[in-house]
């Protein structure tokens, strides 16, 4: 009471537009990336052709003669986000109709502490994992002339990392299904799994194939584990066995190499990160609209 | 129309005995799918508990890293590092993410600005955190020239962790019910008057576990610290804004990364303590949810 219409009039306006200049900091954020990723690659892309660049097959930005082709950066991110979904996507698919169809409650209720710790434990440990325990004690007894760094071990931690999202949103996908559905299926003599495969999972189509794009573009994106298990030798290669490099890992690999600022394979990452960018946005973007446009409504 | 009861026969096959068997085989399949998390979990842990345990100790903690005899080093620099960096960042994200929630929840009309905001937050929630890194890079470090700093690092990563942050602390606030805003008004409040003393007191556990959630993910983020340049060999702990850094995974990145295996015990060590801190930091979490549902059924 002991302040006047006024200063209150005045303490709100102000109060309002500190917490808009909160909210503008996001959409500052987003401009500062397109700008920085923008201007910073106009340099190097003076030195190399966009189209050499995107269509070229060979990566040897630190050897001469110098070759920028992005592709076989592309190609090893390709392998290990493809390999890493073709083990997630089946596994945290069951896991989902599991839990939603056929479990009691709680085996729900265990599932989710352990996947929250999955998708919590940091990158880096799934590297060391990956070179130290899947690498030696999984693929060697397997396939024996498996490098030390090879494409399949990242995807395997890959997959082993996406799986929590994966199973998280596919479940929420299944559940958001209709009771009635299933009953009025049940009510025609369908099994369990004519419920789950022919009803249910058409359903819910839409969710599951946004859970597998976001989990697809965090694949992509994903650095640490990826440079630790998969090396660096940017090939266009067929075997999962030897090492490859990704995109996220050739630029760790120029950053930790203390390469000068100004010269071309400095340059080089701005490149990389901007079709990274432009990549994983894409890829969520689909996500999104999947989501929204593919949602089938119930009652 | 009359079918003859074989040939209604023919097109009605139940095979239920075949049936029920696919189905078993199905739950099987399902079962295992779903075990394979829990034995993927054990794994991990039981790799890591096994080589790194033994070396963790006092002295592992409270030791510079050492080349000489690594085994005899320890991890205070990157221990230290991370806590300076996650220290600055809660200073410079907190209040920064939860302004833009309220301001998104409480304040904003609901319209074509606000949902474009929102989907924006969504998005830079899903670029990779390298993005982040080479953002940094550019603005802090070379731009504005704070070089391989603590204060690079910690603004960097104040950056990777809004989006988060907003969408979580957001999601509590929308929680709060609506009776308890209009109490407010039916009072006299102002919109101000209503949020500090209304509405944040009953979202604040919902969003604290936000804020933590999403600040145990930026402490095992090493991407974007490496592209900003953060050592790995470091003798001594950051004094100030401006000392060179190193952090808990970037070390542990660090020793995996070499080929000898006294190297790889320390990675595992180091794993170890990584994962206590956010162990720590989870608990507190559950504590929180434990506490505001007793307080709700209270």
């Amino acid at each position: 009471m002991t302040s006047g219409r006024g200063y209150r009039r005045f303490r709100e306006g102000g109060i309002q537009l500190l917490l808009m200049l909160c909210a503008s900091i996001s959409v500052l954020t987003t401009l500062g990336i397109v700008v920085v990723l923008v201007s910073e690659s106009v340099p190097f892309f003076q030195h190399v052709s966009p189209l050499a660049f995107l269509t070229g097959t060979r990566w040897t930005p630190l050897l001469e003669p110098r070759s920028f082709g992005v592709l076989p950066l592309v190609w090893g991110t390709t392998v290990v986000a493809g390999g890493a979904l073709l083990i997630a996507v089946p596994a945290g698919l069951a896991t989902a109709i599991f839990t939603s169809e056929y479990a009691p409650l709680w085996v729900r209720q265990v599932l989710k502490p352990v996947l929250e710790v999955l998708a919590g434990i940091p990158s880096v440990v799934y590297g060391f994992f990956a070179l130290h325990f899947i690498t030696p004690h999984l693929l060697r007894p397997l396939v024996p002339q498996t490098e030390v760094f090879n494409a399949a071990s990242a995807a395997i931690v890959l997959g082993i990392m996406i799986l929590p999202t994966i199973c998280s949103l596919c479940d929420d996908a299944l559940r958001a299904v209709p009771r009635s559905l299933r009953e009025a299926a049940y009510g025609m003599a369908a099994t369990r799994l004519e419920v789950s495969t022919r009803i249910v999972l058409p359903a819910a189509l839409s969710g599951v194939v946004a859970a597998v794009l976001l989990a697809l573009a965090r694949a992509v994106g994903e650095t640490m584990a990826v440079t630790l298990a998969a090396g660096h030798t940017p090939k266009l290669a067929l075997n999962p066995f030897t090492s490859i490099e990704t995109m996220t890992a050739y630029m760790v690999r120029v950053c930790l190499g203390d390469a000068p600022a100004g010269t071309v394979e400095y340059q080089s990452i701005f490149a990389v990160a901007l079709l990274l960018f432009a990549l994983t946005f894409a890829i969520n973007w689909i996500a999104q609209r999947t989501m929204f446009r593919f949602r089938e409504v119930y009652e | 129309m009359s079918a003859t009861p074989a040939a209604a026969a023919e097109l009605f096959r139940p095979a239920l005995s075949r049936r029920r068997v696919a189905g078993h085989i199905f739950a099987g399949l399902c079962l295992a799918a779903t075990l394979l998390s829990v034995v993927a979990l054990a794994t991990l842990l039981a790799d890591i508990a096994a080589e790194g345990l033994s070396l963790v100790s006092w002295r592992f903690l409270t030791r510079f890293p050492s080349t000489l005899d690594p085994l005899k080093g320890g991890i205070k620099s990157a221990l230290w590092g991370t806590i300076w960096v996650i220290g600055l960042t809660i200073l410079f994200a907190v209040p920064l993410g939860m302004g833009a929630a309220i301001y998104l929840q409480e304040y904003a009309r609901a319209g074509r600005i606000k949902h474009w905001i929102e989907l924006n937050i969504a998005n830079l929630a899903g670029v990779p955190a390298i993005v982040y890194g080479i953002l940094g890079l550019a603005l802090f470090v070379r731009w504005m020239h704070f070089d391989r700093s603590v204060l690079s690092a910690a603004l960097t990563m104040s950056l990777l962790s809004l989006p988060v942050i907003i969408i979580a602390t957001q999601q509590a606030l929308a929680a709060v019910p609506n009776s308890v805003r209009e109490a407010a008004y039916a009072l006299g409040a102002t919109r101000w008057q209503m949020v500090r003393s209304h509405v944040l007191p009953a979202a604040l556990p919902g969003m604290m576990t936000g804020i933590i959630l999403a600040l145990s993910r930026a402490i095992g983020e090493a991407a974007p610290l490496v592209v900003l340049g953060a050592q790995t060999y470091i003798q001594f702990t950051p004094e100030g804004l401006f000392d060179m850094y190193t952090v808990l995974p970037i070390q542990v990145f660090d020793w995996a990364d070499r080929p000898q295996k006294e190297f790889h015990q320390l990675a595992a060590a180091g794993i170890v303590v990584l994962l206590a801190v956010l162990f720590v930091m989870n608990s507190v979490c559950v504590g929180l949810r434990g506490w505001q549902q007793r307080k709700h059924l209270g």
